[in-house]
């Protein structure tokens, strides 16, 4: 099988021959597992979002789960740090973020009830438009509250490092990946036995970030690209690490990850940012997983510009409907958006209960909008058993 | 959040260049990427800031993938998101809208 994905170096995305090969290839090196179900997890929303639309999942073998992990970086941000928002909102502070950011409820409101009120929250597609922003009224102070993973926090660096505007500052909920591998591993309840990276994320970081990792929990990681065939091609590859018990990276995303990553990012994301533990929402306290800004950019840091009082929140109870949500135990993998009573009754894109709901890279979300688990069987023909 | 987005850089000034994203014009910030990156390059952009410069052997299928993305339907996730990725970046350059060879091959 080595020498199989050897000549996947040059994909066609989308042939149906190659994917059909590599959906052959993923069966037996499953069932040559011995063991099931062999389960493994992906962190990335855009992971889920490709799986999920080209129905992977219908021709995944049956002993083979495919799940998704704190991979949504609007739906991990944790309560507090909504809250923070929040409330800074609520004192008439404007804010800056992203859309899914607006719906994402804190301990009881979003920024979208905020809003309702009247505190005034800008959408922007990324923080150089907040920049803008901040530049066209710079009486007035504008905070951009700065979620997402290590992809974000880079651009989030490199304003910070730039001479930003003396009216912005940064209400960081950044979070770093690594760290919550290690977590999941850890957890009682998983049964991950291997981890398939995010493609983007390991452009900046790159492969060898995870070595660590592996050396420390015996689980191997292959990092991916988005495409369908990408993806099935480093499944193949991480069974077969799973099937050889090889605790190793692979890099099965050679066209844009290199092992070193982009080290002029890196180098801006620690100048400005250091790791600290943290809760995440669904996952608890993850050590390391939470950027904060360091001391040295106290001025740029609306943590310390500002006094920001989240107990006047605390008066309101969440709805009630929010206690029956099980997006935690979704971001943990150990459920899926089936086993909750919410999912596509009470909690739909437009009226949604939970943060997997809300972000177009949450579970429920994808799950809604193209099914989550097609089932093969019930369709008239199943056209990868005829070529196998 | 996740993905980026390849565009061909029409010009660069300092630490900003304009990129040509299919027909849509757009500043991108230089601050990140760890090559020079000169006019008739591609780079990978990412909420407004390039995170590469695309290797010359591997611009075809790069782009080809993108394409393929965008001619999804409307309601798509994925290409919802990499729309939102050329609206991350900054505001919109004069005259906008300027077509760059439209195809892959064209572009190449």
């Amino acid at each position: 099988m080595a020498d199989a994905h050897a000549a996947l170096t040059r994909l066609q995305f989308r042939d149906p021959e190659r994917a059909a090969a590599l959906v052959r290839a993923l069966h037996r090196v499953t069932a040559e597992v011995r063991r099931e179900p062999v389960a493994i997890m992906h962190v990335c929303g855009s992971h889920e979002q490709a799986i999920a639309r080209f129905g992977l999942r219908a021709v995944f073998p049956r002993s083979l789960d495919v799940i998704m992990g704190p991979g949504c970086p609007v739906c991990i941000t944790d309560l507090p740090e909504v809250d923070e928002a929040v409330a800074l909102a609520r004192q008439g502070i404007r804010l800056a973020t992203y859309a899914d950011m607006l719906k994402v409820r804190g301990s009881a409101l979003s920024l979208a009830d905020v809003q309702a009120e009247g505190a005034r929250i800008d959408v922007v597609y990324s923080i150089t438009q907040a920049v803008a922003l901040a530049r066209k009224t710079p009486s007035e102070p504008l905070v951009f509250f700065a979620t997402g993973f290590e992809t974000t926090a880079v651009a989030t660096a490199a304003v910070i490092l730039g001479d930003p505007p003396p009216n912005l500052s940064v209400l960081s909920a950044h979070k770093y990946i690594p760290p919550v591998m290690a977590i999941v591993s850890e957890m009682p309840d998983t049964r991950v036995e291997g981890f398939l990276a995010a493609g983007h994320a390991a452009t900046i970081t790159g492969w060898g970030i995870y070595e660590a990792f592996v050396a420390r929990h015996r689980k191997p990681v292959v990092v991916a690209g988005f495409e369908p065939l990408d993806i099935l091609a480093g499944l193949v590859r991480l069974v077969e690490l799973v099937r050889d018990a090889a605790p190793e990276v692979a890099n099965m995303y050679p066209r844009c990850v290199t092992k070193e990553g982009n080290l002029q990012a890196q180098q801006q994301l620690w100048r400005v940012f250091r790791p600290i533990g943290g809760r995440w929402r669904g996952i608890a306290h993850v050590p390391n997983g939470n950027l904060r800004l360091r001391d040295e950019w106290a001025g740029v840091d609306a943590r310390r510009r500002f006094e920001i009082d989240v107990a006047s929140l605390w008066d309101t109870a969440p709805p009630a409907l929010v206690q029956q949500c099980i997006c935690g135990d979704i971001m943990a993998g150990i459920a899926s958006p089936r086993d909750c009573a919410l999912f596509g009754r009470e909690c739909l894109p437009d009226s949604a209960v939970g943060a997997c709901m809300v972000s177009s890279e949450g579970t429920c979300r994808i799950w809604h909008q193209y099914g989550g688990h097609p089932d093969l069987a019930a369709l008239p023909v199943d056209p990868y058993a005829r070529r196998a | 959040m996740c993905l980026g987005v390849p565009g061909r850089v029409l010009a660069v000034n300092g630490l900003v260049a304009i990129v040509d994203f299919w027909g849509v014009t757009r500043e991108v910030r230089l601050e990140l990427v760890d090559q020079p990156v000169a006019p008739g390059d591609y780079i990978l952009n990412h909420v407004g800031y390039a995170i590469r410069r695309i290797p010359q052997d591997d611009i075809q299928e790069t782009l080809a993938l993108y394409e393929q993305l965008l001619e999804s339907a409307q309601d798509d996730l994925m290409a919802a998101d990499v729309r939102s990725e050329v609206q991350a970046t900054g505001d919109q350059t004069g005259g906008g809208g300027r077509k760059a060879g439209g195809g892959t091959g064209a572009n190449g």
